[in-house]
């Protein structure tokens, strides 16, 4: 093989020539961007999986009473919707946007492991394999949420087996991946990229593959145990056995904490990237950012208690998990007023791509703000397990994460297919999108106040016109991301041709290479000033 | 190749990734169909394992090519180093999810349970212990017995290694050779002496929290030595084959990181699961 791979390297610094073509290109690819492009693919095909699951949730929940599926099949598809969605749209998605843009942003002639780097793509599909294959097992999909708590996931059918199996392969790729993007950015910047001169992108992957590596071997752990104590008769989650059903509930939300962040510094990085290029001005406080994505990652590691606030905690426990988690919104509020202050007198226009940073910049601070609501240990007690809960953190994973997905793939996308794409259709998908995701989910706020709980596939006759408007607006959502297929697909097959910089305001090496960017890029290295 | 010295390798298309993705794949669906008692799951683990080995002897084998055929320049090996250090951390960050719970049960479940009179009332704290709803009797392990003829094992291992690494970095490849044997043999030794302990002991797995903690640490600590071993003697057969030089041999060090981590995670498991 090391001769082959001698010949092929031989190759370099023409063009693709005498690299495989067709399904051989994708399945041997070592290339940053095939690579990152199967990636968003692939969280594109998973976001419709799990959002088809979502109406499934939403035309159940139209009216009150069982209409179209059984709670067993309900609590499926809520689990179900929760796993793919966390670890097979939103992350994928990420990874797929550090893999085109890294390399690009830093100089770099590719990841500084490329082999590596398509192991971790190729690793999904068998962890996507075993979680929708579960769903043909019998007893039918994992049910227990996406969390796993035992008891029930002890007690749980052979689908429970295949989720854990699918999570440690899916660990096994983000580990390997976030190894790669460390590397990559630690070891691979052009000549005079120091570190405190890389693009903001770079900077909350750097720190998002940091949180990566320290929570998924946690999350492993965890998982081994559940396995263990379902077959080997360990008794971790037992207190019959001296363990607890509690201490599954403390290591996965070490894990689970972090997590959240891991799906939320990306989509920082993409706001910061594009606010500044339509607002035509320098990020505000590039360094206040550096520092609070590097505090919101360390302090990501001692809240997690607060996902238990009634799991009977000791008082001293619940506080200082009150109080660590209002302190993350010291940091974060840094990262919105920054974003604030580089609009603010800014010339700015409003492409797609600046209207989905917008919007997430003004509902996420809602999502944060609901954050804040849940953190207060006596009104968290009230608000455990109801809708509150679900809006809240569908504002911060929705309009938060999706959403910049979004506004990353229309600001990228004429770098990546050398075409415009359609204005008119994006703001129509952006309107459609921001409207339709409100009528969903505010009402929730409402309905969980008020206390209907969430998970429950039936709720009693008050909650039926709020929860109507929520299934309405749920539909028009879905209907919304088939137009962000077309526009995409329309996109990639022509439209007017990109120049390289693109935007009028982009700064960065990546505006410096053609539209769509060549296979190859900076095999010799850039000089950065 | 005088180009590739310069510019940083980038590796050719490679088909290693999709196997690496099949044998995962056999190897979890094949599990789950084992513990869930369908015959086909067997074959399906073996036919995964294979492939697996397969890949790890293939891969390896071509990026061990790479490096001897002198494609690699400084800032590959950079890239080497950074990749391995992450790993090991990676790793740590596992062991301590499982430090975790053993804490957990020792300093949280097990006095709640005992001070929590409901359901048992009779149970009282201390560790070791089975936990209020398992009463068969046991027997636990000791420190001073093999325990700690293991530790000296392993600690005696490493600095035969470093002694080795001093060969290496002196061109002395007798002392480099018989450091790595020394190594391994250590190493050998240490497993031998785990099984026999695990053969004799007192209790198992299912003996409550205790043996949970127990078996699910001391466990996953013997598979990593294990792996190192294994490891250990690729490195010592590379070194036959006149691999490695004084100033060109990280494959040696990270197996001499990863061999020292695993060293370290045992002095924790000595402390906290045999000692205290």
């Amino acid at each position: 093989m090391s001769t082959t791979t001698a010949a092929h390297h031989d190759d370099h610094g023409h063009d693709s020539h005498g690299h495989p073509t067709g399904i051989m290109r994708w399945v041997k690819s070592t290339n940053h961007k095939d690579i990152g492009t199967m990636y968003l693919w692939f969280s594109f095909t998973m976001f419709l999986f799990a959002g088809a699951m979502a109406m499934g949730i939403r035309a159940e929940l139209f009216q009150p009473g069982l209409q179209f599926v059984q709670p067993e099949t309900f609590n499926q598809l809520t689990t179900l919707h929760g796993l793919i969605m966390i670890f097979g749209a939103i992350m994928p998605a990420f990874v797929g946007f550090a893999n085109w843009q890294v390399p690009l942003m830093i100089g770099a002639p590719d990841m500084a492991f490329p082999r590596l780097n398509n192991m971790s793509f190729w690793l999904l599909i068998p962890a996507a394999i075993l979680l929708v294959a579960s769903i043909f097992v019998p007893g039918g999909a994992v049910a227990g949420g996406w969390t796993m708590y035992p008891p029930l996931s002890v007690q749980a059918g052979m689908s429970m087996d295949m989720s854990i199996f699918a999570l440690h392969i899916l660990g096994v790729s983000s580990i390997v991946g976030s190894i790669n993007i460390i590397t990559t950015i630690f070891n691979m910047r052009a000549p005079g990229m120091t570190l405190m001169k890389m693009p903001m992108f770079v900077w909350t992957w750097l720190i998002t593959a940091y949180l990566l590596i320290a929570a998924m071997p946690v999350l492993a752990g965890a998982l081994t145990m559940l396995i263990t104590d379902r077959h080997f008769g360990t008794t971790f989650f037992n207190a019959a056995g001296g363990g607890d059903p509690v201490l599954f509930q403390h290591v996965f939300w070490f894990f689970g904490h972090p997590e959240v962040y891991i799906m939320i510094l990306p989509a920082f990085g993409i706001l910061s990237t594009i606010i500044p290029t339509f607002a035509r001005k320098p990020l505000f406080g590039y360094a206040s950012m550096v520092y609070a994505t590097a505090a919101i990652a360390v302090l990501s590691f001692v809240v997690w208690a607060h996902h238990m606030f009634t799991t009977g905690m000791p008082v001293a426990g619940q506080l200082f998990f009150m109080y660590s988690t209002m302190l993350i919104s010291v940091p974060t509020g840094v990262k919105v007023f920054n974003w604030l202050a580089t609009m603010w007198k800014g010339s700015m226009t409003f492409e797609t791509p600046m209207l989905f940073s917008i919007a997430v910049v003004f509902l996420f601070t809602i999502g944060g703000l609901t954050g804040l609501v849940c953190a207060i240990l006596p009104v968290d007690i009230q608000l455990q397990d109801t809708y509150y809960v679900v809006a809240h953190f569908h504002y911060v994973l929705f309009s938060g994460a999706a959403m910049s997905i979004m506004g990353g793939v229309y600001y990228w996308l004429p770098k990546w297919t050398g075409h415009m794409y359609d204005e008119t259709l994006g703001k129509w998908h952006f309107w459609t999108t921001t409207i339709a995701f409100n009528v969903t989910f505010f009402p929730m706020h409402f309905t969980g106040l008020a206390g209907m709980p969430r998970r429950i596939p039936d709720y009693s006759q008050q909650f039926a016109e709020f929860n109507m408007i929520s299934s309405l607006g749920a539909f028009a959502l879905g209907i919304s991301q088939l137009l962000f297929l077309y526009v995409v697909i329309k996109c990639i097959r022509g439209g007017e041709k990109a120049t390289s910089q693109v935007w009028e305001g982009a700064h960065g090496l990546e505006w410096t290479v053609a539209s769509p960017a060549p296979f190859h890029t900076f095999e010799t290295p850039p000089q950065v000033k | 190749m005088s180009q590739s010295t310069k510019n940083y390798y980038l590796p050719g298309p490679s088909f290693w990734p999709l196997i690496a993705s099949i044998s995962l794949f056999l190897l979890a669906g094949g599990f789950t169909m084992v513990l869930n008692k369908i015959s086909m799951g067997t074959p399906l683990m073996i036919a995964g394992a294979v492939s697996l080995a397969y890949l790890l002897f293939g891969w390896f084998k071509e990026v061990i090519g790479e490096s001897v055929s002198k494609f690699y320049n400084k800032q590959v090996d950079l890239s080497f180093r950074w990749g391995m250090g992450w790993f090991i951390f990676s790793e740590v960050m596992f062991f301590f999810g499982f430090f975790g719970a053993l804490f957990y049960a020792r300093n949280v479940s097990v006095p709640w349970l005992s001070d929590a009179k409901l359901l048992w009332p009779n149970f009282v704290a201390g560790w070791p212990t089975s936990g209020p709803g398992i009463t068969e009797a046991f027997t636990a392990m000791g420190p001073w017995g093999l325990p700690a003829i293991n530790t000296l094992l392993l600690l005696t291992s490493g600095v035969t290694l470093t002694w080795a690494h001093w060969g290496l970095m002196k061109d002395k490849r007798t002392q480099l050779k018989i450091g790595l044997a020394l190594t391994i043999l250590l190493g050998a030794i240490f497993l031998y002496l785990q099984m026999h302990e695990y053969a004799e002991a007192g209790f198992t797995i299912k003996t409550g929290i205790y043996g949970a903690t127990f078996y699910m640490l001391t466990g996953f600590h013997g598979l990593h030595v294990t792996m190192g071993a294994i490891m250990l003697s690729i490195i010592l057969f590379r070194v036959m084959k006149g691999h490695f030089n004084s100033h060109d041999h990280f494959g040696f060090e990270a197996v001499a990181w990863y061999w020292h981590f695993v060293d370290v995670v045992w002095l924790f498991l000595f402390i906290f699961v045999y000692w205290l």
